[in-house]
């Protein structure tokens, strides 16, 4: 196809639930929302999504793939489990919710400078990194996501935390340099790097 | 008491509901044999807890008094009273039921005097009203009771105030001896109706039930309306008897919800609606009346869609799409405060009614696989008709969640099915 056609087909494409059925985790749920609100309205976030749920399983029949793709609601999600305790049809919504932010962010489609985003990037990547968190350098680095002297800010009004902490033997200093991951993080790595692979095939997503 | 004779040529009703008697009257009209067994007191079941039907906003003792007396008059019905079925044995034409009966302590020399009501002094919940209200442990079920016998409570029988009770009967109808008793009868035919219960709206966790006094259930707001029930016919609330002037209602609580009743209960959307009327049947035109319905659809099946428009168009009733997320109370008025987010435009609302009225789901009183061995329960525990019975026919509640009129065609269709039973046991036998 030529790159005219290419762009018609993407902009007129009405395929939108499809795809959210295959490439979303859970996505295959979207289609079994009976718009009752229950959702919505339990979230204890609510008020400060731009669109609750209910609204965006039904944007997403709609076929508005940017506007959901690109919103930072999904990214508001904290993971209580009120909704999916309360929907009377029994849709995994937080799980369908982490599903469309993660497929926006693969997309790289994501809002860039959502926290929420931000943090999943840094956490990912200090995991994957020796198969271990390493809760002082991820704690250090997320101080200081926004430069130097609001990481600063942040640390000092840390500080009695930490120190607690450290009272109480439940923050090691050394961590820093003496991390102790798994005991073969190559292989780890090779392992991730195949998953990633198969995942992208799948969901048809070019690396 | 125990003469109860029965043949393989008899069919056994099981339940005294609108389904039960429609089924036993029909069955008896038409030549047969009739056991119609009744747990309660009385027959009449859940429509003589209603105030109004809908949707023609008639009352349910009016076709109540239509179906006593057929009752009374015809011959081929023996009723049994505070009476369960305990076993059911056999096969189609030659069924072995084991009905066990419980201690009623008055005999039918009742003259429904009240006498031993004003003797006793103890009171107890009144489950007619859903134990809004007490009575008195000697007590007659309701008004219209059939038949019309005062009963004793268990629970006074060898105390003092049962002794008071006998004394003060002047027609020697109280018997303190009365033992419970098992008989065993032979039919050709089961019907079972026993219908359905509201659903335990306690497990409804956010709508705070079991939390919140201004939080009812839509047949205890139905009681409400009762000149005779346990607010005098006013619609007011639990917490203070305050006039409840803005009511909301709340749709499918319960019912279409996995965690709760997976089907649709068929009525509460008809009822809310109905229920709706009551409010401007109360205030008239007072300004501050108002219903406001929480739904996720409103259902109104097939011809009663005239109905919805009828109640649309009314200014009073108030639609809101969506269902309520949960509910609060404020404390220091005891106002109920419902959250959620509404589907035409996605607003948010924290709205405050007086009293918040649960359309509550129907669940069957006994599930189909406790009934008999083949007798098959579909998801909700509604008997599933697939003929595997035998000739235990469901009718009415008992096979699905049905309104009052629906609940008469299946009784009638039970009874046809019942009737060609005992037909064949009869031409064999010939």
């Amino acid at each position: 196809m030529s790159d005219v056609n290419t762009a018609m087909v993407q902009k007129y494409r009405n395929d939108f639930l499809k795809e959210v059925e295959e490439n979303v985790e859970e996505g295959h749920w979207v289609k079994m929302c009976m718009q009752c609100g229950v959702c919505s309205g339990s979230c204890p976030f609510g008020p400060d999504w731009d669109h609750p749920p209910q609204e965006i399983f039904m944007m997403i029949r709609a076929g508005k793939r940017d506007e959901v793709l690109t919103t930072e609601s999904m990214w508001m999600c904290t993971s209580c489990y009120n909704c999916i305790v309360r929907c009377p049809r029994e849709l995994p919504i937080t799980h369908i919710m982490h599903g469309l932010a993660n497929y926006a962010h693969r997309l790289g489609i994501a809002p860039k400078m959502n926290p929420t985003r931000r943090f999943s990037k840094i956490f990912w990547n200090n995991i994957a990194k020796t198969g271990r968190v390493n809760e002082l350098a991820l704690s250090l680095k997320l101080y200081f996501m926004d430069g130097f002297m609001s990481g600063i800010k942040n640390a000092l009004a840390m500080a009695g935390v930490g120190i607690g902490m450290l009272k109480t033997k439940r923050l090691n200093p050394f961590a820093l340099i003496n991390h102790k991951g798994v005991k073969n993080p190559k292989e780890l790595h090779v392992l991730l790097k195949k998953a990633r692979e198969i995942e992208d095939r799948r969901k048809g997503i070019a690396r | 008491m125990t003469d109860v004779v029965a043949t393989n040529e008899t069919i056994l009703v099981v339940g005294g509901g609108i389904s039960g008697m429609t089924a036993a009257l029909e069955a008896a009209e038409c030549g047969k044999q009739v056991v119609l067994v009744e747990k309660n007191p009385s027959v009449g079941g859940r429509i003589a807890q209603l105030y109004k039907y809908f949707p023609k906003l008639c009352r349910p003792s009016c076709g109540q008094e239509i179906n006593l007396r057929r009752l009374k008059v015809n011959k081929r019905i023996r009723l049994l009273t505070m009476a369960e079925v305990t076993n059911v044995d056999g096969a189609a034409g030659d069924y072995d039921v084991s009905i066990t009966i419980h201690p009623r302590y008055v005999n039918e020399n009742c003259t429904a005097c009240g006498a031993c009501a004003e003797a006793v002094t103890a009171e107890i919940d009144d489950p007619f009203n859903y134990n809004m209200k007490t009575i008195k442990a000697a007590y007659l079920p309701y008004n219209m009771a059939y038949p019309q016998r005062y009963v004793i409570d268990p629970s006074i029988v060898g105390s003092e105030d049962a002794n008071k009770a006998k004394a003060a009967c002047k027609y020697d109808a109280i018997d303190l001896d009365m033992q419970e008793q098992t008989i065993e009868i032979k039919v050709g035919a089961v019907i079972w109706a026993t219908g359905w219960r509201p659903y335990d709206a306690a497990k409804i966790q956010p709508y705070g039930y079991d939390r919140y006094p201004n939080v009812i259930t839509s047949v205890e707001f139905e009681r409400m309306m009762d000149p005779f029930g346990p607010t005098g016919g006013k619609l007011l609330r639990p917490s203070d008897a305050k006039e409840a002037k803005s009511i909301a209602f709340i749709q499918c609580a319960g019912s279409r919800d996995r965690n709760h009743l997976t089907h649709c209960s068929r009525i509460c959307c008809m009822a809310s609606l109905k229920q709706s009327t009551y409010i401007g049947e109360q205030y008239g035109d007072d300004a501050d009346a108002k219903a406001t319905i929480y739904y996720i659809d409103i259902r109104a099946i097939d011809r009663f869609e005239d109905f919805y428009k009828k109640v649309q168009a009314d200014e009073k009733v108030h639609f809101i799409k969506s269902k309520v997320a949960n509910i609060t109370e404020n404390r220091d008025t005891g106002d109920v405060v419902l959250h959620g987010v509404d589907t035409e435009g996605y607003h948010r609302y924290d709205n405050t009614h007086d009293l918040c009225v649960l359309a509550i789901g129907m669940e069957p009183s006994v599930r189909a696989d406790q009934i008999a061995d083949n007798v098959s329960a579909d998801a909700s525990g509604f008997i599933q008709m697939n003929g595997a019975g035998g000739a235990i026919f469901g009718a009415g509640c008992a096979t699905n969640a049905l309104d009052v009129n629906r609940a008469v065609q299946s009784a009638t269709a039970a009874t046809l099915r019942a009737i060609q039973v005992v037909n064949r046991v009869s031409s064999a036998e010939a």
